[in-house]
This record gives C-alpha cells, structure tokens and sequence, in this order.
C-alpha cells in the first residue's frame, strides 16, 4: 500500500452530499490526478463531521486544516495551493463569528472545543465503506478481547460497571437488561439493534451508520456473545437509503473477515447479522412495537412484563439496544469500564451525542460529557442564537420532551436532571428557538405530530391527543377561555398517566412545559387576542407603516395574492380582506415600512 | 378468497408472485414484500395489496392494516416528480410551513395529491437529518436546502421546463 503524504477527507453524510459533496470529492479525485499525485495524496470520503451548518467539510490530514462550505468548484484551487504549494485556500477557512478571526486547525474551533467523541469516534475520520481503516482504528479489538479473554458473565460485569445507559430514550442501563436477556433460557435468542431513528430533527443513529457501521456491528456480536444470541437484527427506517447502503457493505466485508458468521475469529462463537427495514411509524422506536413491525406486523406496542428480554422476536428472548449504545460499547471494552465510568456525571455516565437545530448558529451533530450544561452546549459549541437574536426556548427529547428557557440554562445535562425539570434526555434532538418563535405555536406543532404518530391502540392517547391539539389551536385562533387552560392541563394528566407506552406517556409534555415557562405567552393568546411573537396568523396583520413607506412598489410586486394596491412613489395599502399573511411584503421591504401588528 | 379482479396485467400479478416467493412466502415478511412491491409499482392500490395477502396467506384486512399504518406505504400514485417537504422541528423552525403553503398555493393541491396532469405530488416527510440546511425539500432523490418561499417557484420551474 502507498503511503500517502496527505489525506483529504470528504463529508459523505446525508447533509453534506445534499449540497454535492459528491461532486467535490469526483472533482477531488480528478484534479490529483491530473496533477500526477496519486501516490502522495488520498482523496477519502467520510461520515459526518458533525458540523453541518457549513457543509460540504473537507479536512485535511496531517495539518488539520478543515475547510467549510467547500463547493465542487474549489477542488482545483485545494490542490493546486494546498497539496502542491501547501499552502492553505484561505477563503474556504472557518471564520469565528465571534470575532471574525480564521481559524485552520478544528481543533481551535469553538464547536470542537467541549466535545468528547466516543460513539462518534471514527465519523470524518475513516471511510465506513473499507473494513480495514476501521481494522487500523483499534476496529474488532474488544470483539477480540470480550471471545477470547472473557466469559460472557464478566464481559456483561463490564458493561453493568461502566454505568452505560440506553441512550435511544429511555435510560436503561445497558449491562442490566444484558442480564435480563442472559439468565433467561431459551434454544434461540436475537440481539436487535434500533435504527428507526423517528425524533424528528435527531440524526445521529442515521450519521453513526453512515459513518461507523462496523462499531454497530461489532457492538451486536458482542451483545450476542454476552446473551447467547446467534442472530443479530438491525430495524432501520427506509427512509436513510445511504445508511442502509452502507451498513449492507458492512456486513458483507465482516463476513468475508470472519468477523460475522460461524465459528468467529475461531472461538466456535457463531452469529450473524439481518436487516428489517422500517417504514415510517415513530411508535415503532418503542422496543415491543418494534418487534412487533420486525414480525411483520402493525407497529403497536404491548403490555411489558413480559419484557423483551424474556418474550420478545417470534416469542424468544430478545435485547433491544439502541445504535448509539452500541456505538459506545466498544470502546468500553478498549479502555474499560472505569475509565468510561470517569466521563460524566454519577449516574449518567460517559458522553451522549445531542443533534443541535434550530435556530443557532452552528447546527450539527456534537457529542459531550454529560454533566455538561445547557449554557455551554448552547453558546459555547453550538456559537449562540442567529442573527443575534434572543435565546427563548429549547427543546430537549423531541415531541416526548420539554422545552426548557432561561432558567434552566446551568443546569448540568443527564437523564435525571432532565427529567426532574420537565424534559428528557430522549434520543438527544435539542432544538433552540429564539424570541420569534411562539412557543403555543410550538406545542401545538409537537402535537400535531403526536397525533399523526399516535398508533391508535389506547384511548387517551388516540383521543386524548386530538382533543390537546384542538385546544391548543383554538388558543392560537384567539378562541379559547380561560376554562381551556384547566381542560389543556387536566387533559394533559390524564394522557400521561393512562397511557400504555411512552409516546402517550410524554406527548403531553410539550404542552405542560410551555405552560409552565411561558405561561403569559398563553395568556396573551387567550385574554388579549394576541400573539407576542407574531407567528399565529389569526392574531395578527401585516400593516404599512406610513412614515417609513416610500412607494417603491416591492411589496406589491411580490405579493402572491395582489392586495396590495399603490403607485409608484405613494403610500402602500395592503388590503386586509384578501391578505393571506405569507409574509411576503415583510421580508421584501428594505425600509421597515411592513409591521406585524 | 378464491378469485382476485385482474385489474393488474398478468405479468405483474406474476411479478408480485416472485417477490412473495423470494421471501418464502412467510407471513412475518410482509412489511419486506410490501417495501418490494412499492418499488416495483410506486405505490400499492387495493388489487396489489390482495395478491400480496393471496401470496403470503393473510387476511386483505391485515394487508391494508399494515399499509395504512406505516407512512412509507402510500395507496395513491405520486406524481412524476414527487415533492416532499421536511416538516421536522428544525424545518419547522427554521420556516418549513410557509413552504409548504407556497407549494400548496401554486399547485392547487392539498398534502398526499397529485396534481391533475400526474406531474407533481406534495407529501410532507419528518426529518430527513439535513438539519443544517433547513428547511429542505427534495423532489424525488434531490435534496434543496434553505429553500425560501421564493425559491418555491424556481424548484417548480425547474421541472416545469422538462417534457
């Protein structure tokens, strides 16, 4: 093998092949090419680096330089200065918001800065689609360790020492419910592994798969190992095409390694590994509605006991785990339990990997120690809120969670804590919303999907759901009374409380944290018929302020609807009978002469 | 049910045969067939769904059960190029549904149509994990990210000036 001078890595997940990352890396390939550097430089293409908010990344080893928002047409440039001159693209540098200095190396940049990578370890750093970078990355060492060096019951004493907690939502510890599905006894048991990833607005399963899928599947064997499985089953949504593409190759180059299959690394361990695909049903991230879409049937979950672990695939024993679980299995065995039980808080150890959106500047995919606070993940790696707006709001655990403001902001980050002020720690989506969001608006929307995702199955959550989001939308019209704040909250406890699975269990919390931090917001809707954030349509107008309007006919022209009448140098008027409030005259006007009233 | 309305050619009713048989015409596959037949016609109308339950020997009930659960399934035809909005929360944040109204608007459709001379369809889609560039749309494999409302009538114009 050739060695290479230098390597230059290109983002291939989802996100950045969207803006034609692809592309870049073809471009890549033929200009070394053309240049005669085959043999000194390497064009790889990754998983995610996480930082999507300037995708397409490139970055290049060994001087770790990392170029954002690098377009198929910079590829001339990149080699020509940087592996010919060595010189770096200064324009395609990384600039701080804060204080518009360049920075080249990542490891400078406020993003990386707090960030400890376990589960994400190898994204951006190797190519998912070659078994042997993830060999060179200390890649089936612990499967190594765990066959040959330890029995099943002291391999599942690491994990349960390691305080590893299920981080698809629910916080189970991990070597606990091993134990569970170890002790029971059966002629065949199944190791599965959740990828039906269904928050919407969290990626990281989707980007560890596409960027790791040899951790995943190196964690499962383990798995199997520790229970007496044989047979490992991988649920992913249909949805993440990439993902599936690359975890098939995966497990092709596995069993041709004899790292899947029968008789593993000569142990007499046999196991291997399937595919199910999903189809779009977020219940189906609850483990026994998954196993039951995994049998073909509809996705609704069952009573627990019997729990999976004693009654789960096809009536045999069956552990449940979720990719990012895994994604962090491996290196336990690496580095041992103790050291991954020093990262974190007490009883939430190691790191958890959080899928940061909305409206901050640097949205991506970060991974921090727990205990880590919200004020730090926030304005530390994710640079604050855009546009210099105001932080209002963010939402933690997806449509199961809260939303938690201001005064949460120090709170240390882990299951408990979460928990103890309204929210959850879920599968790590964290949406953050500024002072342009409202946020009844924004329950109102967790429900709506709530509803849409609700298997049917149990009343209060069928029904129940649908008549909260009723409620909520007659607040945003401006019709509701106070007595519908009583019904929204009594409502909300009776779904939480009577409800079969943990989607009717927490679709309530949404709407009981914005009635708790935002109470006046609410209010506003419900007494003065207004929305202070200018978001629900029924509440507000869209007016022309007379003294900034200067008649320069750009609102009327883009009004989609024409009812804004006007001449040309004249005062503007738009007619409130046929405005449809899109919102369109507001973001044209270049004079603040459109008002939201 | 013995007799199936031959509304599918011959051909295909063989076709779907295959695919039930590949997976050994095993009940607990039915969500794998359904995926397959999906490809196969681009989406799965009454008659498909009763040769899958003839093929696998499950009730048509259970079929439709199944379909109708799972937003993957869909039993209406999609337009040549289908639109999907990401109505995901970073999306929805980020102005997902004035979007989807423009598209809604200047398509004269509602969400799960198709436009009248088959071209395009509008469905709504959670998340597609491409945060960073919300809000997004894709029309059939493309993705289109920070689209605006105005960047609405250039992605419909794209398509309108093919065929």
């Amino acid at each position: 093998m050739a060695k290479f001078k230098m390597h230059m890595l290109v983002c291939g997940g989802t996100g950045c092949r969207a803006s034609a990352s692809d592309m870049l890396y073809e471009n890549l390939v033929k200009e070394v090419k053309e240049n005669g550097l085959e043999d000194e430089v390497q064009v790889v293409t990754t998983g995610c680096f996480g930082f999507c908010e300037k995708g397409p990344i490139v970055k290049v080893i060994p001087d770790n330089t990392f170029y954002v928002s690098v377009e198929p047409g910079d590829a001339k440039d990149i080699i020509a200065e940087h592996a010919i001159k060595g010189r770096r693209v200064q324009r395609l540098l990384y600039v701080d918001p804060t204080n518009k200095e360049q920075i080249a190396d990542s490891k400078g940049m406020g993003f990386y800065k707090k960030q400890i990578r376990i589960a994400l370890r190898n994204c951006g750093m190797i190519d998912p689609e070659n078994i042997e970078e993830y060999l060179a990355a200390d890649g089936y060492e612990a499967l190594g360790k765990v066959l040959t060096e330890m029995t099943p019951d002291e391999a599942i004493q690491e994990m349960i020492d390691s305080g590893l907690r299920g981080r698809g939502g629910g916080g189970f510890p991990t070597g606990v419910k091993w134990k569970l599905a170890a002790k029971e006894k059966a002629d065949q048991k199944y190791v599965v592994c959740n990828a039906d990833e269904g928050d919407p607005g969290a990626f990281m399963d989707r980007s560890i798969l596409e960027g790791d899928p040899h951790t995943v599947l190196e964690a499962m064997v383990i798995n199997g190992y520790c229970i007496g499985a044989s047979k490992g089953l991988v649920y992913i949504r249909a949805e993440y095409p990439l993902a599936i593409y690359r975890l098939k190759i995966a497990i092709e180059q596995a069993r041709e390694y004899g790292l899947l299959g029968n008789d593993i690394l000569g142990t007499g361990f046999s196991f291997d590994v399937e595919i199910r695909y999903g189809a779009g049903a977020f219940v189906c991230g609850e483990e026994t509605a998954l196993i039951h879409s995994m049998e073909g049937e509809r996705g609704e979950p069952t009573f627990k006991p019997p729990f999976p672990a004693q009654s789960g695939y096809l009536g045999k024993p069956t552990n449940v785990n979720n990719v990012e679980t895994f994604a962090n299995i491996p290196v336990i065995y690496n580095k041992g339990a103790k050291w991954f039980a020093s990262i974190g808080t007490e009883k939430s150890t190691g790191t958890k990997v959080f899928a940061l959106a909305g409206k901050i500047n640097n949205v991506g995919l970060i991974e921090v120690p727990m205990g880590i606070t919200l004020r730090e993940v926030i304005f530390e790696v994710g640079g604050g809120i855009k546009d210099g707006k105001k932080f209002k709001a963010v939402q933690t655990g997806g449509p199961s969670g809260g939303c938690l403001t201001e005064k949460h902001l120090d709170t240390p980050i882990d299951f408990d804590n979460l928990l103890a002020v309204g929210s959850m720690m879920g599968s790590g989506g964290m949406i953050v919303m500024d002072e342009d969001d409202c946020m009844v608006a924004v329950a109102k929307f967790y429900l709506d999907f709530t509803v849409e995702e609700s298997c049917g199955k149990c009343s209060p959550c069928r029904i129940g759901n649908k008549r909260l989001y009723e409620l909520l939308d007659k607040i945003t019209k401006g019709q509701a009374d106070k007595e519908d704040m009583d019904n929204l909250r009594n409502l909300s406890y009776v779904i939480r409380d009577t409800s079969l699975c943990g989607l009717g269990q927490t679709s309530p919390n949404p709407v009981l944290s914005t009635m708790d931090n935002f109470l006046d917001e609410y209010m506003a809707h419900i007494e003065e018929g207004r929305c202070p954030s200018g978001v629900c349509k029924d509440l507000i107008r869209y007016e022309v302020i007379p003294e900034n309007c200067v008649g320069c006919t750009a609102c009327a022209r883009n009004c989609p609807v024409n009812c804004i009448a006007g001449e040309r140098k004249q005062l503007h008027i738009i007619d409130q009978a046929l405005c449809i409030k899109c919102g369109a005259c507001l973001e044209k006007c270049k004079f603040n002469a459109i008002a939201i009233i | 049910m013995t007799s199936i309305k031959l509304k599918l050619k011959e051909s295909e009713v063989q076709q779907l045969k295959e695919v039930a048989k590949s997976f050994n015409n095993e009940p607990g596959e039915l969500i794998n067939v359904l995926h397959k037949a999906q490809e196969i016609f681009g989406y799965l109308p009454a008659e498909v769904q009763e040769v899958v339950a003839q093929e696998l020997n499950v009730s048509v009930a259970k079929v439709y059960g199944v379909v109708t659960f799972y937003s993957f399934f869909t039993m209406l035809p999609r337009g040549r190029y289908p639109i999907s909005i990401c109505t995901g929360t970073a999306c929805y944040v980020r102005g997902a549904e004035k979007v989807l109204d423009e598209f809604k608007r200047l398509l004269k459709v509602p969400v799960g149509e198709t436009t009248a001379d088959g071209k395009f369809s509008i469905t709504c889609l959670r998340c597609v994990g491409a945060c960073g560039l919300a809000p997004v749309v894709m029309v059939g494999d493309k993705t289109y990210g920070r689209v605006t409302t105005d960047g609405v009538k250039e992605i419909l114009k794209e398509y309108e000036d093919q065929e």
